[in-house]
């Protein structure tokens, strides 16, 4: 059985340094409903342990965005955790989980601004918890791919989960198993080939 | 759950920051990098002497910090935004990030981070 809760807090982790000579830090946003496996997905492929920390923000009412001239503010806090990894002398990537729901993501265009991209991870019993994140991805530009995280069970077909979230043809759908390090690993493979192709495509 | 600052009420993030909501330096990324430039003084605001510690030994992007002194990263902000001020930290910011103008990250370095991850 495979836990489909938010894991606690990792008990007081002693902070783990860079290397003295990073000095370049890159991102990666994984964002998806609770319990689809975000913070498994970090771990495997985290160098430290998951560490855990909160965002707050004053911001309107629900659904607003725009900070402009609003009347009624109110304080918002969101949690999210995140892992990283050495990618070499100078450089380490930073994999943030994050949920992807409409009321979270205004702190997201903060945290996430300058990510290389994100990554929503989807599970087939809650493919709604990532419509937001899809349409708002696209919306803004950041290129993404989707995985389904079927924790080892595959039991849809990728063609399904695709016509499901009516996904771009353009946009990749990978099958993870978010636990196993090398299969979460090929996630962020596929979004940073994707970034790649992108990039071509536009020099072209 | 561990303790954490969620259950903490709101006074003390409001006496570590002397009651300042505003004022942090905007520039300062969730993975900016911060390093110590000098050692915690007596004397000193305990959890700016803290940051100095645990950025003396290598640096250590801001989430870290935030994730270590379990305050919010907006509230790390203003404490960072003092330390820079004073010069006992200096910030290494992301290079050129992707943005709505040009949203793609320079080729050689999703080469890099291609070879990493395949590496891993």
């Amino acid at each position: 059985m495979h836990s489909t809760t938010s894991e606690p807090p990792a008990p007081d982790a002693a902070p783990v340094p860079l290397l003295a000579t990073a000095e370049q830090a890159l991102k990666i946003a994984v964002v998806g409903g609770f319990g689809v496996g975000k913070t498994t997905l970090v771990r495997s492929v985290s160098e430290i342990r998951p560490l855990n920390t909160e965002e707050t923000m004053t911001r309107a009412g629900d659904g607003v965005d725009d900070l402009d001239g609003v009347e009624a503010k109110r304080s918002t806090t969101v949690a999210f955790d995140f892992g990283r990894i050495t990618l070499d002398a100078t450089s380490v990537l930073y994999v943030f989980g994050a949920p992807g729901q409409e009321r979270f993501w205004f702190l997201w265009d903060r945290l996430f601004s300058g990510a290389l991209g994100a990554v929503v991870l989807v599970d087939t019993r809650r493919l709604a918890d990532s419509f937001y994140a899809i349409d708002r991805l696209e919306a803004q530009g950041t290129p993404f791919v989707v995985a389904h995280n079927d924790f080892g069970e595959s039991s849809h077909g990728l063609d399904e989960v695709r016509s499901a979230l009516d996904l771009d043809p353009g946009v990749p759908l990978v099958r993870c198993d978010a636990r196993e390090r090398d299969s979460a690993k090929q996630v962020l493979i596929a979004l940073v080939r994707h970034v790649r192709s992108l990039v071509t495509e536009g020099s072209r | 759950m561990s303790r954490s600052h969620r259950q903490e009420g709101p006074d003390r993030l409001y006496v570590i920051t002397s009651g300042r909501s505003t004022g942090a330096d905007e520039s300062l990324d969730a993975v900016t990098l911060i390093v110590a430039e000098s050692e915690p003084a007596p004397g000193m605001q305990s959890e700016h002497a803290e940051i100095l510690r645990m950025c003396g030994s290598g640096p250590m992007a801001v989430v870290e910090i935030s994730a270590h002194l379990r305050l919010p990263v907006a509230v790390v902000r203003i404490l960072l935004t003092d330390l820079l001020d004073s010069g006992r930290v200096t910030a290494r910011h992301p290079r050129p990030a992707p943005s709505p103008a040009t949203p793609l990250a320079s080729p050689d370095v999703l080469e890099k981070v291609l070879v990493a991850l395949h590496n891993l």
